[in-house]
């Protein structure tokens, strides 16, 4: 892949300092810049490294660690997630299975590993928001197809439709106020309908994603706190049940898209 | 009263059931899933029997007579401005509906509440970063100024429940969004003929 050249990088930091809020029209020519240049591309290599990394009391990598298709194998292991797991009894998504990777195989403090999964604006990213890049992107043209054989993960997607349609708060805002209708916005925004198979192909297959106006990559967990912030509820945890059961619940109604991401977002 | 909500729980309970966990153990996962911050307690997660009815999936058939009679509910619950003065000040309305910010973990609690009015709404017409989850109301005041008009406008901001349950807008007054003159600024911004939102484009 081709490395974004440093008139691109400069940008993009110009971009982030600016915090154009809602300016699309700063988006749409941040855009014709790029062209297919994705400042994501840094993450991805930064992932790869910490895979590779050893870490931890035991000093191991995490190239041992089984994300469904066997100890090591990456390409191809994000577009089958979220999934029921053996050897934890659970249906998992790849952020709370790599927390599992970290704290069995290298032998990490669990809560040391999930103290901040997710950067602040003006952070540096996460070793969970690269590691999450760089696994999306080694399922980079894939087709979307999460595990439904098991009944726990069968369960996973019925709890994941209750809970998006669960209206609750000051507002009674559920997931479908904003994501069960095509073509709406919300101010300048347009709105994915998550409940149909183009809207949730086209959204679940292009996260995790490069955030210009924060000069961030964020991942599906970081995207779904941010909605349930402005749904006005207290703060999903990432690997919580109802973070898991959201993705499952978009990631079949996506099945048989294909993972783009690394995608490129406002 | 009491007892009418009993009722609707119950049949709220059998018509759900068949597409839905028991309320309980969807209860047990969100308390297991969120921590409370700020302001956004844990207590937000907790449904009132409106939101309970309106949550299920498009399409779904659910009991009409209990859909009526929580309807009712909310109609006879409204509360009509006290000294019977339904206009405020429009350019105060039009701060409180371009606001976005109140009530998420983010808002600093000692600012007043917003309306956001503006994220589903086109009002003034040169305003051009409006939403479209609800109808234009560009030119609204042309609707005039008759009780009735005051009254339903009113009512569909107090409690859009009351009017249509399910309504995918905010109560604004029964949840406590905004303030009673709040509220009347509101009013003034769709419905005084002086305000931005009744005036042609330029
Ligand atoms: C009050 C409105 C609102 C609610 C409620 C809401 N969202 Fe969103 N959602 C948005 C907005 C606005 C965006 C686009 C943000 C942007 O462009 O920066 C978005 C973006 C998304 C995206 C990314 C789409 C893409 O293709 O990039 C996903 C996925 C998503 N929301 C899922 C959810 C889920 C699941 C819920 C419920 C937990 C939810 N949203 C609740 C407003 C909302
Ligand atoms: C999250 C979305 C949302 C927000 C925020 C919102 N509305 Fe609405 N509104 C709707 C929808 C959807 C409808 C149409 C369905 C209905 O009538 O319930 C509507 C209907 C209305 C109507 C009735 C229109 C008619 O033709 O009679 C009025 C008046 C109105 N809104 C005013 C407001 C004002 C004023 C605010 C801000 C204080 C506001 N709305 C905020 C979604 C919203």
């Amino acid at each position: 892949m081709k490395k974004p050249n440093l008139e691109v990088a400069l940008l993009a930091a110009w971009l982030c300092a600016a915090t154009l809020a809602a300016d699309d029209g700063v988006f749409d020519q941040y855009r014709d810049l790029m062209g297919d240049e994705n400042p994501a591309v840094f993450v991805i290599d930064e992932g790869e490294e910490f895979w590779l990394t050893a870490q931890g009391p035991n000093a191991v990598t995490l190239e041992s660690c089984d994300l469904g298709l066997g100890p090591g194998v990456t390409a191809g292991a994000y577009v089958r997630f979220p999934r029921h797991f053996a050897d934890t009894n659970a249906v998992m998504d790849l952020e709370s299975r790599l927390v599992y990777c970290m704290t069995t195989i290298q032998g990490r403090d669990l809560e040391s590993v999930t103290a901040k999964p997710y950067s602040l604006r003006g952070d540096f990213g996460t070793e969970i928001e690269a590691l999450v890049t760089w696994l999306a992107a080694e399922s980079e043209g894939a087709t979307i197809a999460p595990e439904q054989a098991h009944a726990t993960e069968r369960a996973m997607y019925a709890l994941g439709k209750d809970i998006f349609f669960y209206r609750a708060g000051p507002h009674d805002f559920s997931c479908a106020t904003c994501h069960e209708q095509s073509d709406k916005r919300i101010r300048l925004q347009a709105l994915p309908d998550l409940t149909s198979h183009t809207g949730a192909a086209g959204s679940w297959g292009s996260w995790p994603a490069y955030r210009i106006s924060q000069g961030l990559v964020r991942t599906m967990g970081w995207r779904l706190r941010d909605c349930f912030r402005q749904q006005r509820w207290p703060e999903l945890q990432m690997g919580s049940e109802a973070s898991i059961a959201l993705q499952t619940y978009m990631a079949v109604n996506a099945a048989g898209g294909t993972m783009t991401a690394p995608g490129l977002k406002r | 009263m009491k007892a009418l909500i009993a009722g609707v729980n119950i049949a709220l309970t059998a018509s759900l059931a068949a597409w839905t966990m028991a309320a309980d153990d969807i209860n047990a996962v969100l308390q297991n899933s969120f921590v409370a911050k700020n302001q956004a307690t844990m207590d937000r997660l907790e449904r009132d029997a409106v939101q309970t009815a309106c949550s299920a999936p498009r399409g779904m058939l659910l009991d009409n007579d209990m859909l009526a009679s929580l309807r009712a509910e909310r109609l006879a619950a409204v509360v009509l401005p006290a000294d019977g003065e339904y206009l405020g000040d429009w350019q105060r309305g039009a701060e409180v509906a371009g606001n976005g910010r109140g009530l998420q973990s983010s808002d600093d609690p000692a600012q007043p509440n917003g309306g956001n009015c503006y994220a589903c709404h086109q009002l003034a017409p040169d305003k051009v970063a409006y939403g479209t989850l609800g109808p234009s109301l560009t030119g609204y005041g042309a609707r005039g100024q008759s009780e009735a008009m005051l009254q339903y406008t009113w009512t569909k901001l107090w409690d859009t429940h009351a009017y249509n349950l399910c309504s995918h807008m905010p109560r604004f007054g029964a949840q406590g969004i905004l303030t009673e003159q709040q509220l009347k600024d509101v009013m003034a911004y769709l419905l005084d003929p002086a305000s931005p939102v009744n005036q042609a484009a330029e």
